[in-house]
């Protein structure tokens, strides 16, 4: 029995292998052949090695301004979203009245789609900047802030219910114990719990650096990178050059083909320092 | 038994995918007609209109709609697949060098027959690669009513009796100012409509307004006779008439109804929608507003009282200045269609534009007023901004201004163009920007 199957497992494997290879391997390594390329549509591409990489920096300053507000935002986004996201998990762990409801409710804005909660947050903060005659594409710090305010509002619902999971987790007569020791809370918090939810820290810390640097629909709802571009992340700054300037398609997949490398090798590190961390049950 | 279902699961999946590729492969062949329509308010009429050639010539129509300001993504993305479009449209020179390599000639087709002016469509060398279909004119739409309001005022500053005595910049600015004097005898909150300067809203002043100026100034240039011609072969400008712009434009802020600050949430429909609301008495705009002023609930303004009145800005001689009149929507042909389907749509073609069901589209639904010669002078569409469109083109004692933004060198341009009007609308930089932006902008996306 066991043989046959082993036998046959790669005409099982094949659909999935065949999807894997159609909607992620080849269009992957086209991207990145499509970035040496000068081209106006992926069939029609001319190689012209390096150039589109020399563009990038010396056509324009528009991709290091972006990335610098990219990193700006997901620094606070990361540290915000994960402190409030945590709080939130240990007051909800702690058998509240309505604790179902309060998890229900944080984690539901998470369920609307980026555009529209774009968009609903342009409204609120333009509501709120038109009395005092401003709007939020009048200065940079407001589109940024606003952008702040909504990946919290969206994202501490998610890392939330991982953090609550993480926190159950914890064995009870491992904090008991620590408590006839004679910890205070802080010091269980800071010796026994945090230690064992590090598998939580790394999923969401992973979770949260990556989203914050492909952070798209809500940018583009929100600020457009209005005003001047100076509220432009880097996924919109990708698009805007692929499909706003003629003539700039490879610089745009070249500067896709870079926001790869630069998100790849930020979540590695992250992944590889927070596992250190973390500890066997 | 687990197992056993679990295989019957996966054999299920199995020939799920199989089928499915399958199928996708099996949808070719078939010549057909793929029009990718560029303007979204008239998406549904050429659903209808697929339908009824269809109907007659037995030729199925795909009409695909771009939705707005994405016509270029959309293009990009449609032309690389094997169902590529087989009509597909561009902005002018500048659309044309970007895709160059699908345009087919089109010289020998009745449509380019039927061009009333040749010396509109897109050419290159010997050859003939994109067709206007409709000419559109913009300027300052105003309502009529209000401004006789203005004028029977008692109390009113000017000596102008008439909106057909504003001539110049320079009464425009009297008459527009006196007019925000009165703001509440006027029963309006502003004379502009909003200065919309959101994210893709902007292309009424980046594109459109700074027409004027530039114009003038390829106008000057004698090495061409064509300013459209002189704009595409100039590799920098001077933007001579930077102060005109600047006059207008905040003539425009200065007697709006939004405050400067909060522009940049203002869209251009806010702007049709306050015009149609009668909270104010002039916007700018082209003809292709009507639509959308006639579609706001609630509107207040009559039809026979939109009317249009030239950009003035200040530049010596402007009293024989007409509206901006020209296009950017041409009519191009994949070269890469199979040749019966490149002959397939150019039947298409031509049965829209000379058919009477074809004809009938063009002139009462798709409210077009086309450079061909086979629409007799009657056979005008009946909305009240393509009449005075006409109205001016016919008037001999004006020029028109053309669209000598078909040479500005691309969307990177006027987005820039855009941001910068943008942060000087609101007060954080002076103006002297925007005349820099625009000069080094023109300079290093034409490079």
């Amino acid at each position: 029995m066991e043989h046959s199957i082993k036998r046959w497992a790669w005409l099982l494997v094949l659909p999935t292998f065949a999807a894997f290879c159609i909607a992620f391997l080849i269009p992957f390594f086209s991207g990145l052949y499509l970035s040496f390329c000068n081209f106006r549509t992926v069939n029609d591409a001319v190689f012209v090695g390096l150039s589109n990489y020399r563009r990038i920096f010396t056509a324009d300053s528009e991709f290091l301004h972006a990335l610098w507000f990219t990193v700006r935002f997901a620094v606070l986004a990361v540290l915000s979203v994960n402190l409030f996201g945590f709080a939130l998990a240990l007051l909800l762990t702690r058998g509240i009245r309505g604790t179902n409801v309060f998890r229900t409710f944080f984690f539901m804005p998470n369920l609307i789609g980026g555009i529209v909660l774009g968009y609903i947050w342009q409204m609120i903060i333009n509501g709120v900047l038109y009395r005092y005659q401003y709007a939020i594409t009048s200065d940079p710090k407001f589109g940024f802030w606003g952008l702040i305010i909504l990946m919290n509002w969206q994202m501490i619902g998610y890392v939330m219910i991982i953090y609550i999971a993480g926190i159950q987790s914890v064995p009870g007569d491992l904090v008991e114990a620590a408590r006839v020791d004679g910890a205070n809370a802080p010091q269980v918090l800071r010796h026994v719990i945090l230690p064992s939810v590090m598998p939580s820290v790394t999923i969401c810390l992973f979770l949260t650096i990556t989203n914050s640097f492909k952070m798209f629909d809500q940018n583009l709802a929100l600020t457009a990178g209005a005003p001047a571009n100076k509220t432009r992340m880097l996924a919109l700054d990708i698009y805007q050059t692929f499909y706003g300037r003629i003539g700039y398609e490879g610089v745009g997949q070249a500067k896709a083909v870079l926001f790869f490398v630069i998100v790849a090798l930020i979540s590695l590190t992250q992944l590889y320092l927070t596992r250190r961390k973390e500890v066997e049950n | 038994m687990k197992k056993r279902f679990t295989a019957v699961l996966l054999t299920a999946a199995l020939v799920l995918t199989t089928m499915l590729s399958l199928s996708a492969c099996g949808k070719k062949g078939k010549a057909t007609v793929y029009f990718l329509n560029f303007k979204p308010e008239t998406a549904s009429v050429y659903e209808s209109i697929a339908k009824d050639y269809e109907k007659e010539t037995g030729v199925s129509v795909k009409v695909v709609t771009a939705a707005a300001n994405t016509y270029e993504q959309t293009l990009k993305s449609e032309i690389a697949k094997a169902d590529a479009p087989t009509i597909f449209q561009i902005n002018g020179p500048i659309g044309y060098a970007s895709w160059k390599n699908y345009c087919a000639d089109l010289k020998n087709s009745k449509l380019y027959e039927y061009l009333s002016d040749k010396t509109l469509a897109v050419t290159d060398g010997e050859g003939v690669y994109g067709i206007p279909y409709v000419v559109e004119g913009y300027g300052i739409i105003y309502n009529d009513g209000i401004m006789r309001r203005y004028f029977d005022l008692k109390d009113r500053q000017t000596t102008v009796n008439g909106v057909g005595e504003i001539k110049n910049f320079a009464t425009l600015k009297t008459v527009v100012e006196d007019m925000s004097k009165h703001k509440r005898e006027l029963k309006i909150e502003g004379v502009f409509a909003s200065t919309s300067l959101a994210g893709g809203e902007d292309w009424r002043w980046q594109t459109h307004l700074l027409n004027v100026p530039l114009y003038y100034e390829f106008r000057d240039n004698t090495d061409y006779n064509d300013p459209t011609l002189a704009g595409l072969n100039s590799k920098e400008i001077a933007f001579l008439y930077n102060e005109r712009y600047h006059d207008i434009f905040d003539l425009y802020l200065n007697n709006s109804i939004t405050a400067k600050t909060l522009l940049g949430a203002k869209s251009t429909e806010d702007s049709m929608a306050e015009f149609a609301l009668g909270k104010v008495a002039m916007v700018q705009n082209g003809n292709w507003a009507w639509s959308q002023i006639r579609d706001v609930s609630g509107n207040v303004v009559k039809k026979e009282d939109i009317k249009f009145l030239p950009i003035y800005t200040g530049v010596a001689g402007e009293e024989s200045q007409g509206l901006c009149i020209g296009t950017e929507n041409y009519l191009a042909i994949n070269k890469n269609a199979s040749a019966e389907q490149q002959e397939e749509s150019l039947a298409f073609l031509d049965w829209l534009f000379s058919s009477k069901t074809g004809k009938k589209y063009v002139t009462e639904k798709l409210d077009y007023i086309t450079p061909f010669s086979t629409f007799s002078e009657d056979e005008l569409p009946n909305d009240p901004l393509a009449r005075e469109v006409v109205h001016y083109m016919n008037d001999d004692q004006l020029t028109a201004v053309p669209w000598v933004f078909t040479a500005f060198p691309g969307e990177g341009f006027k987005t820039a163009v855009g941001a910068a009007l943008l942060e000087y609308a609101q007060g954080n930089r002076p103006f002297g920007d925007v005349v820099t932006t625009v000069k080094n902008r023109w300079k290093s996306e034409r490079g």
